[in-house]
């Protein structure tokens, strides 16, 4: 045995959550035009063929354009869609090729990672939500009413969104499960929403359906802080998607401390 | 305090949840997997100790353990002194592990690889030491490539040094010389070895048991997740006349079967 001085750790570490939401973020930074210009893309063409047929025959509320008010409803569903992405997508792929033990070894807490994949989602849809505007505006103007409104549904939904990522991806063992997780849950609810209509539109049964669907509090919400005009209250539309919201967190970091399917 | 301390480890894995296949065909709930059986070891500060084991003896679950990758059903482990649960924080700061498996995030140079690794320990200015184990490690000229452009063996040199990258007092190698070359085993050998000189702890599994002999001062061995032998690697020698531990731990693994069968 040596007779060397015992060795201590380093007393020079501090939190590894900004290195972790680093590294979240630069994974799709890295690969930018996967991650948001092919979003961005599929978004303009649904506005594009959506405008193209409806612009003339469809008006939802008083004085606006069916092509505006689809764009918010666009926006909103590219972010929903790829906040979810982003830690599902990390999280299946560390855990398929097995470099998720490199964030289980170092002194991550539970909170830490949680806090690094939920940012990381929120920027990745944040700037997808942005990317569609400003593509969008070069074909019509779309001027803010409330930016309160508009950041809160936009950080808020999306932060509801990563934490179904997360779930997902901690349950997902296979690709093809989050891919029904993801064709089976998450398209059916941002699609029958209200992206691309009112809900006021529809028969009283579907009207019903969509209230028990927190994606449309959501969309509509974000709509209020461009028109100012909405189907219900933005506030109550807050309240719905602040209780899912703290939901979700909760169900999440319970998941991320119990370390399921993590740490056996 | 000891570098490594386990007290009266068990490990179940639990059991399969029964499918709808299962339940169709009337088939039971297994009662899980015991990975781990009543293990106690201790490993003091500077020692360079083996664990050995046939495949499935439990190794892999007792580092896993200690790394916090795997939750002991019974007992308690610490690394130098501080609780892998209930202090996890410290107890990780002061452990470095060489996963078995070669993995890697094929987004990642081997610089930036290091420095997220180095980042995850909350270490931001960590470059002198980062290269003084690229160089080390005969990785200073892949610095900048790209992981998946790396060789196997240069991958597994790249874990090694992700599990260095904030100074550990305690090592912990779980097969690291598994189908690699024979420069890159000097290489680690010599590195790992220097680091021992310097004061870490290190754990080493290993099947090439002419490695732990030649290395190793202190050896316990696994078998079905009971510890069967534990002494001096000249001790276990002397105890069974092995003229080699792959000798010896031969007669040690058969003299247990004969002891279970009678």
């Amino acid at each position: 045995m040596s007779s060397t001085p015992v060795l201590q750790r380093r007393d020079d570490m501090g939190s590894g959550f900004p290195t972790l939401l680093r590294k979240e973020l630069q994974r799709f930074w890295k690969v930018a035009f996967q991650t948001i210009a092919a979003p961005v893309l599929t978004s303009l063409l649904y506005l594009l063929i959506f405008a193209h047929v409806l612009e003339d025959r469809v008006q939802v509320y008083e004085g606006v354009p069916y092509t505006s008010f689809l764009i918010p409803g666009l926006m909103m569903m590219s972010m929903l869609q790829n906040a979810f992405a982003n830690p599902s997508s990390s999280l299946i792929q560390s855990r398929i090729t097995g470099n998720l033990v490199f964030i289980l070894l170092p002194p991550l807490s539970h909170l830490e990672i949680y806090g690094a994949y939920l940012l990381a989602a929120i920027a990745r849809g944040i700037c997808c939500g942005v990317g569609v505007w400003l593509v969008a505006m070069l074909f019509i103007s779309l001027p803010v009413h409330n930016a309160g409104w508009l950041i809160a549904f936009s950080v808020l939904s999306c932060g509801v969104m990563a934490n179904l990522g997360i779930i997902a991806g901690l349950w997902s063992e296979k690709f093809d499960q989050l891919a029904a997780f993801q064709n089976f849950l998450i398209l059916p609810a941002t699609f029958l929403s209200g992206v691309f209509y009112s809900i006021h539109s529809l028969p009283p049964f579907w009207q019903a359906v969509s209230h028990w669907n927190p994606v449309f509090y959501m969309i509509d919400g974000f709509r209020h802080g461009f028109f100012d005009a909405s189907d219900v209250s933005p506030w109550h539309s807050l309240a719905v998607v602040s209780v899912v919201f703290i939901l979700l967190s909760l169900y999440t970091l319970r998941l991320l401390a119990r370390g399921y399917k993590l740490r056996n | 305090m000891s570098a490594l301390q386990l007290e009266n480890i068990s490990k179940i894995y639990s059991p399969r949840r029964r499918g709808i296949t299962d339940v169709l065909t009337g088939r039971r709930r297994s009662s899980g997997f015991q990975a781990l059986d009543n293990v106690s070891l201790t490993v003091e500060h500077g020692e360079f100790f083996g664990l050995l084991g046939p495949n499935g003896a439990g190794k892999t679950t007792l580092i896993s353990i200690l790394a916090g990758l795997a939750r002991a059903t019974h007992g308690t482990a610490k690394v130098c002194g501080y609780d892998v649960v209930t202090d996890f924080r410290a107890a990780r700061q002061s452990l470095g592990v060489v996963p078995q498996e070669i993995v890697y995030d094929p987004f990642f140079t081997v610089r930036e690889t290091l420095r997220l690794q180095s980042g995850y320990f909350g270490l931001r200015k960590n470059d002198d030491w980062i290269d003084e184990v690229l160089t080390n490690l005969g990785l200073i000229d892949k610095a900048d490539a790209n992981m998946r452009a790396l060789s196997g063996g240069m991958k597994r040199r790249v874990l090694v040094a992700q599990a260095l990258v904030h100074r550990p007092p305690v090592i912990i190698l779980d097969e690291p010389t598994a189908g690699v070359d024979v420069d890159l085993r000097r290489t680690l050998w010599d590195f790992i070895s220097r680091l021992n000189k310097d004061g870490h702890t290190v754990l080493l599994t290993t099947h090439y048991l002419e490695e732990a002999e030649a290395l190793c001062g202190r050896i316990a061995m696994l078998k079905r997740g009971r510890i069967i032998a534990l002494d001096t690697t000249e001790a276990l020698l002397a105890q069974v006349g092995g003229h080699d531990l792959e000798d010896a731990f031969v007669r040690f693994m058969n003299g247990d079967r004969v002891e279970e069968a009678a």
